[in-house]
């Protein structure tokens, strides 16, 4: 099967300066791993462990790392700088992938309406396409299109940042931790409109969580990530279909099974 | 109380009885160097009629607009560049105390003696005192920018221009509102030393040139006439925007 490569990360090393712990932390080391376009990765490691530093790297917030990370839609590396001072070169944005970022907070404008919040990351086209009605409708926040954010709840809150990064029809997906702190009724009803949503577009799919059930329910492959300093130290894929993880008892014996057979994501939580 | 839950009420007794002060005080003083309400009135109705009035409030006010526009577009640059780069800001801050120190009166005369007695010199001269304020009050609010915002505007590869206008404006809109409100206050006051210094118009040549003909009826009338303009500024105008870009708060 000839499928392009669309992400391709080769991060040696990412470390910060700390004050507290005097000197540098090595947040992340021989981070390498790539994905096909189309997978669902989900990233699934203990807090801390730079699983949010990864992701900044990943989509070009933060350019100051040694390593490489190509975004490309065709195959294109050989840009290994050592240094931060050639990370325009190892972020080059022509030919980019679209991103479409979920952030753990909604990051919405207070000052904007839910549609407008939508309409900011839109061309006209787009715009003109009514893909915007469409969202709104799949995610049940038509009523709230002239509402401000702070009159939402914060599941509400979470759509419109979900159907936002949907809007733009992303190439790649990335989400940090966006369902946290919800009930369990809004996150298995949120995790369905993502999947939904990946089945039908077909993106590729980077999700971090430090929740093992989670993980295991939405990803189509998952990579294990070791405390600090952050470096995978599992990469397999969760062989269980779609249809079987929205049965309890099945789930709950392949997430028992899964756990003993690798007991490296134990440590996890 | 008799106006209790009638705040008009109250102005307008609060206005009312200003009035008598001012009368009572009038009839107790040399009517000349302190004129009591009624002539006052006349005196600016009669300028009006003239249309002498108006024209010289233009001319004031254009000038204040011109400053105005000239100094908050100027002070808001600079304000957002050094509340986002620390080094800078760290450079530029001697800079901007002296500056900030330095009396309007010295500006202007600079100005004047620099570009001689025209227009340009004066609107400049106002719009220079005004700047280092803008400078501070933009700065403080460029600090708080939310970092959160700015990184989502990166990963949805939003243009510079939208999120000058979508993300920095709004959140710097509450010192821009306080430092349009501070800004007006300063900046007419100027305006009118500007005139009386060097130009041949305005309510502030028209405030010098009563002053030697001792004619403190049109100071009153000019006064009051100025103050009305302000208020109906900041009623007319800057409350509504206010009002508008606060909208979305809870």
């Amino acid at each position: 099967m000839a499928t392009l490569m669309q992400l391709q990360v080769d991060i040696q090393r990412k470390i910060f300066l700390s004050f507290e712990e005097s000197g540098q932390v090595v947040a992340l080391e021989n981070v390498r791993f790539a994905a096909d376009a189309g997978e669902f990765l989900c990233i699934l490691g203990p807090s801390g462990c730079g699983k949010t530093t990864l992701l900044n790297i990943i989509t070009g917030l933060d350019p100051h790392f040694e390593g490489a990370v190509s975004l490309e839609a065709s195959i294109d590396t050989g840009t290994c700088g050592q240094d931060a001072h050639d990370s325009k070169k190892k972020h080059s944005r022509e030919n980019e992938l679209r991103i479409g970022f979920v952030f753990q907070n909604p990051r919405l404008l207070p000052w904007r309406t839910v549609e407008e919040n939508l309409r900011l990351v839109l061309s006209t086209e787009q715009i003109q396409s009514g893909i915007i009605d469409e969202l709104l409708a799949s995610a049940e926040l038509e009523a709230f299109r002239n509402t401000y954010p702070s009159q939402l709840s914060i599941g509400m809150q979470r759509r419109v940042s979900l159907i936002r990064a949907f809007s733009i029809q992303p190439d790649l997906l990335v989400m940090d931790e966006p369902f946290v702190s919800l009930d369990k009724r809004m996150e298995d009803k949120l995790h369905q409109v993502l999947l939904d949503y990946w089945q039908t577009r077909n993106p590729s799919v980077l999700f971090v969580t430090h929740q093992i059930n989670e993980a295991l329910k939405l990803a189509s492959r998952l990579l294990v990530f070791s405390s600090r300093p952050g470096t995978i130290i599992l990469d397999i894929p969760v062989e269980l279909s779609y249809p079987d993880r929205n049965t309890p008892e099945v789930f709950r014996a392949f997430v028992t099974k899964f756990s003993e057979e690798n007991p490296g994501i134990r440590q996890i939580h | 109380m008799v106006f209790r839950g009638s705040s008009f009420g109250v102005s307008l007794l609060s206005f009312v009885s200003l009035l008598a002060i001012w009368y009572l005080v009038a009839l107790w003083v040399d009517s000349r160097i302190f004129p009591p309400p009624l002539t006052v009135l006349k005196v600016l109705l009669e300028s009006i009629a003239q249309g002498e009035l108006q024209f010289h409030i233009g001319q004031t006010l254009m000038r204040v607009v011109t400053s105005f526009v000239l100094a908050m577009t100027v002070g808001i640059g600079i304000g957002i560049v050094l509340g986002i780069s620390k080094s800078l800001d760290r450079f530029f801050d001697s800079w901007l105390t002296l500056f900030l120190n330095i009396p309007a009166l010295v500006t202007i005369i600079l100005c004047y003696v620099w570009l001689g007695l025209f227009e340009t010199a004066a609107i400049l001269a106002v719009a220079i005192n005004k700047i280092p304020n803008v400078i501070i009050t933009i700065r403080e609010g460029a600090r708080a920018l939310e970092r959160d915002y700015f990184e989502m505007a990166h990963s949805f590869r939003l243009s510079r221009t939208v999120v000058l206008r979508q993300i920095i404006l709004p959140q710097l809109s509450p010192y821009l509102m306080a430092t349009t409100r501070s800004g007006l206050a300063l900046i007419w006051k100027i305006v009118l030393v500007v005139e009386l210094l060097g130009r041949s118009n305005g309510v502030g040549f028209q405030l010098h040139l009563f002053f030697q003909l001792f004619d403190i009826a049109s100071i009153f009338a000019y006064t009051l006439a100025f103050v009305l303009v302000i208020q109906v500024l900041e009623y007319g105008l800057l409350q509504p925007i206010e009002r508008r870009i606060s909208r979305w708060r809870r």
